[in-house]
């Protein structure tokens, strides 16, 4: 029961033939049987969970009317807000935080009778590609338990993979939810800055933040996105338009679609395997009927510098708020106010953590603001540009996820630069703010998936899940062996 | 060596919108300690702000009423710094594209107009406040105030003493208070000021280093530390020493100021735009909007005093000041009273009883009607000038119609003919050798007369009617 897509269980619920207790059930079974060797969640709600299905049972035996995805057993990552529920964000910095209040998301999955299977673990404040700066547990990629799962939603990717929930938000800033999804064998989608709320999910880089959902296929992925999309009074840089069903506009149907190959990113630093799948896929597009030829991205190289330093400038001054005086982890020792800062934060945050608040507080020093923070900023500008002007001739791009393959634990700590790397095939699209779904495309020698990305030009989701949609249909899917 | 000394202000005032800047709590003075507080002005992780239009409004509306430029294209930034009273450790603020600039006020020192500039007026969100407790030494934090709007109003260097600087303050306050952005309650923090002062040697162009006072709490500590100051740096000076630029603070209880930083640990704030927050564009159509919304200031109400009342200048400066006080005098007028009657029992009586009782100018308990009634009681006679003063006492304590306390407590002149006539009679009975004085022509036995009969009339006798009687009787007699 634990490998329904949650399409096939919000079907089942509405039809009676399953329940909500039943399906909720199976999953915290699964949950025990996995857990110790996936390690995705950081917090299970097991009785809350029962207690949530049971009430969406008895709804549906009233007859009353219930939400779209009424009993789907699902979790968030850990830096989405719950009320009352913890949410650490993987720190030590808040191991005992518990919000007053519940993301604009988890209230909208709450009004569409989900149900919290539990939250889910990740990179510390979201910052790293393979889950290992986690402060709690190292979450394992479900495909080879010796392997990452990616991050930072690392511990949303392997729950979906290792089918320990039907489906999980996740949060990307530079490839966080993609990057994992590729390397867990999963879909998962960035969606267009603004189109989902940003409203209580723990501030990364506010500007390049952006909420999307991790799941089994493309259908689970239009139907959860229809649930979480919609401009929020709450947040300032939601949308304000209206969105058509994105579940309906999969037709699967590709023919004539205009589809561009950045060159940049076919090239050095692309494993042998990944490029050949993505040419397989490719190949697979034009058997539907769609085109595809090799463009240029030219400024795509300066993507990941600029990324780097406005969105370490935006985490030092998002994360200055975790000084020990108000919530969360406080230092038992300080002798003032000063020390009581310093001692607070040196042991509370993480070495990556704290990595990325002295590069941002760097970037954003007087004297230093101008050739840093400034320049960046200019750089993403002319990305954007870059983008637009590919987008007036392809309708979608097309590009690996990821360089390579699942890595193996403690193999890119040590140099941060090789772990950034990680993140190559994503972070333009977070700089110029626009939507891209990943999903596996093939296995590599070793059974790991290999995952592909089609970028959408602003609002495009439609035009990329509808592509996505075309080409799994000509994917064979391995489930990992656990 | 004379020297010139150099001030210019930072003024903060807050703006008496409904709700906070960011988020729907309350914007209101006191309460319990973080009972005006939600997750979005307590800086609770994950939390957005939404800016409150209001704000917009009300900092444009003080900019177009001191003559700035309005930013049609304005942005927020974040201020970053850490203490306990700022929950997101930045203040969300306006860093290099303040909603208004290159404004004036015009203000009147020594009867003479003179014409401060505005550099820039532009909005932010205000921090809690700490409560230190000395006994054992802990510190509570209060987040009321978090998130309260701000505008920071400041004037460019061109104030060149204490007292200019206190009229520039008196001015900018009545404007807040003309266009009803600010309560301008010193005593609630709504307005607060940072003072910059600098000396140069009379004559020089370039200007001296600067040195800032903070922790100034009312207007009367704002000119006692550019007091001394200015003399704190006179005497550096003439002793050839070095004015080092640094920030101060002001001890309104001791009277003098000390160095809170030097240059040298000058924060850096790392200020950069505010990517919770869209840029704030402002049209054309905005502005006029805002524009037709601005009241009369106090610079046309002062000049139609003038022109409309033929009142001095002086009393038209006055009576427009605080707004409150001019809209009073124009009710009052309105209903048919005299305008420089009206004037004169502003300025006079009631603005000392105000400061009597500790009141701020205009707060005045009584009704106009009730002052206009008090006039007419006086004009038809009714009371004499001194009842007057005593009704006037009375409407202060209880305020209720001049008629009834006139009643309550006897007050009233006697004008019946009949009744004088029969005292002056008395009077002119029991004083014979007065009689012969007068009309020996010694003008003192009148006078005499009339104090004999307020006398037997227990002061109640109206004295025009009485002295017109007693010359007629003894010019008969």
């Amino acid at each position: 029961m634990h490998t329904f897509k949650a399409h096939e269980i919000r079907d089942k619920i509405k039809s009676k033939e399953l329940s909500s207790q039943e399906i909720t059930k199976a999953f915290l079974d699964r949950i025990d049987a996995v857990e110790d060797k996936v390690e995705s969640y950081v917090t299970v709600l097991a009785d809350e969970a029962m207690k949530a299905a049971k009430a969406v049972d008895e709804k549906i035996a009233a007859g009353e009317e219930v939400g779209a995805l009424a009993g789907v057993p699902m979790a968030l990552k850990d830096n989405l807000c719950t009320k009352d529920v913890l949410t650490t964000c993987s720190s030590k910095m808040l191991y005992n935080f518990r919000p007053p209040y519940d993301a604009t998301v988890a209230q909208k999955l709450k009004k569409a009778d989900t149900v919290l299977l539990g939250k889910v673990n990740m990179d510390e404040f979201a910052m790293g590609s393979s889950t290992e700066n986690s402060y709690f547990k190292k979450t394992k990629n479900p495909y080879d338990i010796s392997k990452v799962p990616g991050g930072s939603s690392g511990g949303s990717a392997a729950c979906v993979s290792a089918d320990e929930a039907a489906f999980t938000l996740g949060s990307d800033t530079g490839g966080s939810i993609r990057q994992p999804a590729a390397l867990c064998g999963c879909v998962g989608m960035k969606p267009t800055y603004g189109t989902v709320s940003r409203f209580g999910l723990v501030a990364f880089a506010s500007s390049l933040d952006q909420i999307g959902p991790l799941t089994k296929d493309v259908r689970d992925c239009a139907l959860v996105y229809d649930q979480i999309v919609g401009y929020d009074p709450m947040d300032s840089t939601s949308v304000n338009r209206e969105y058509a069903s994105f579940e309906d506009a999969l037709t699967g149907d590709v023919a004539g679609l205009k589809i561009g190959v950045p060159a940049e990113y076919m090239g050095e630093g692309i494993s042998a395997p990944v490029q050949k799948a993505v040419m397989a896929a490719l190949e697979s597009f034009k058997g539907l009927g769609a085109d595809y030829s090799e463009m240029h991205l030219p400024l795509n190289e300066y993507a990941l510098p600029a990324y780097y330093m406005i969105s370490s400038a935006e985490a030092s001054s998002n994360l200055a708020r975790f000084d020990g005086v108000k919530y969360g982890f406080r230092a038992e020792k300080f002798d003032d106010l000063v020390d009581l800062y310093a001692q607070t934060r040196s042991e509370g945050f993480g070495a990556e953590v704290k990595r990325r608040i002295m590069i941002g507080t760097y970037a954003l020093s007087s004297g230093y603001y101008d050739a840093y923070y400034k320049k960046a900023q200019q750089v993403r500008t002319m990305i954007m540009q870059d983008f637009d002007k590919a987008f007036e001739t392809y309708d979608v791009l097309v590009t690996p996820a990821t360089p390579t393959t699942a890595f193996g634990f403690g193999e890119k700590t040590d140099d941060p630069l090789q772990m950034y790397m990680a993140d190559i095939c994503t972070v333009s699209v977070n700089i110029a703010g626009l939507p891209a779904v990943v999903l596996p495309c093939g296995y590599d020698e070793n059974g790991l998936p290999i995952g592909l990305q089609i970028i959408g030009k602003p609002f495009g989701e439609a035009a990329i899940l509808n592509a996505a949609y075309a080409l799994e249909k000509t994917i064979s899917k391995v489930k990992p062996a656990l | 060596m004379k020297y010139e000394t150099v001030i210019g202000l930072e003024v903060h005032a807050e703006l008496k919108t409904k709700t906070k800047i960011y988020c729907g709590c309350k914007n209101e003075f006191g309460g319990e300690p973080n009972t005006h507080t939600c997750p979005i002005c307590t800086g609770m992780p994950g939390t957005l702000p939404v800016l409150n239009k209001t704000v917009v409004d009300y900092a444009i509306k003080a900019g177009l009423a001191m003559n700035c430029s309005i930013t049609k294209y304005g942005k927020q930034d974040r201020k970053n710094y850490f203490y306990p009273d700022l929950p997101k450790a930045y203040q969300i603020s306006q860093f290099d594209l303040p909603l208004c600039r290159n404004g004036y006020i015009d203000i009147l020192v020594d009867g003479e107009t003179r014409r401060i500039g505005i550099t820039r007026i532009h909005i932010e969100e205000d921090a809690g406040k700490l409560v230190h407790n000395d006994y054992d030494g802990t510190s509570m934090a209060d987040y009321n105030r978090c998130g309260e709007p701000l505008i920071e109003i400041v004037s460019e260097p061109d104030l060149r003493s204490p007292e200019e600087a206190r009229i520039f303050l008196e001015t900018l306050k009545s404007i807040l208070e003309y266009t009803e952005v600010s309560d301008c309650k010193m005593q609630e923090g709504s307005l607060r000021c940072d003072v910059n002062v600098s000396l140069r040697p009379e004559g020089q162009k370039e200007f001296g280093t600067r040195c800032e006072m903070k922790n100034i709490n009312s207007f009367r500590a704002a000119v006692r530390s550019m007091e001394f100051e200015q003399k704190r740096q006179e005497e550096v000076l003439s002793g050839d020493g070095v004015i080092n630029q640094e920030t101060r603070r002001w001890d309104d209880v001791k009277g003098v100021s000390t160095v809170m930083r030097t240059k040298e640990d000058a924060q850096d704030y790392r200020y950069f735009p505010e990517p919770d927050l869209l840029p704030i564009i402002v049209s054309d159509e905005w502005i006029e909007e805002i524009r037709g919304t601005i009241p009369e200031l106090p610079e046309q109400r002062k000049a139609r005093y003038i022109d409309a009342f033929g009142l001095p200048e002086y009393d038209a400066f006055l009576l427009t000041s605080s707004k409150k006080t001019a809209d009073y005098f124009d009710e009052t007028v309105s209903l048919g009273a005299a305008p420089k009657t009206v004037s004169n029992w502003l300025m006079g009586d009631i603005a000392k009883l105000l400061n009597d009782k500790e009141l701020e100018s205009g707060d005045i308990p009584f009704t106009p009607a009730q002052l206009k009634s008090l006039i007419d009681l006086i004009e038809k006679g009714t009371i004499s000038n001194s009842a007057a003063k005593k009704v006037l006492n009375e409407l202060f304590n209880n305020p209720e119609e001049p008629e009834k306390i006139v009643d309550r407590l006897g007050l009233s002149q006697v004008s019946d003919e009949g009744e004088l006539q029969k005292m002056v009679q008395e009077v002119m009975a029991q004083n014979p050798q007065s009689i012969v004085d007068y009309k020996a022509g010694k003008d003192r036995a009148l006078g005499f007369l009339m104090g004999q009969v307020m006398k037997l009339s227990k002061g109640k006798a109206n004295p025009q009617v009485i002295s017109k009687m007693l010359k007629d009787a003894l010019d008969q007699a």
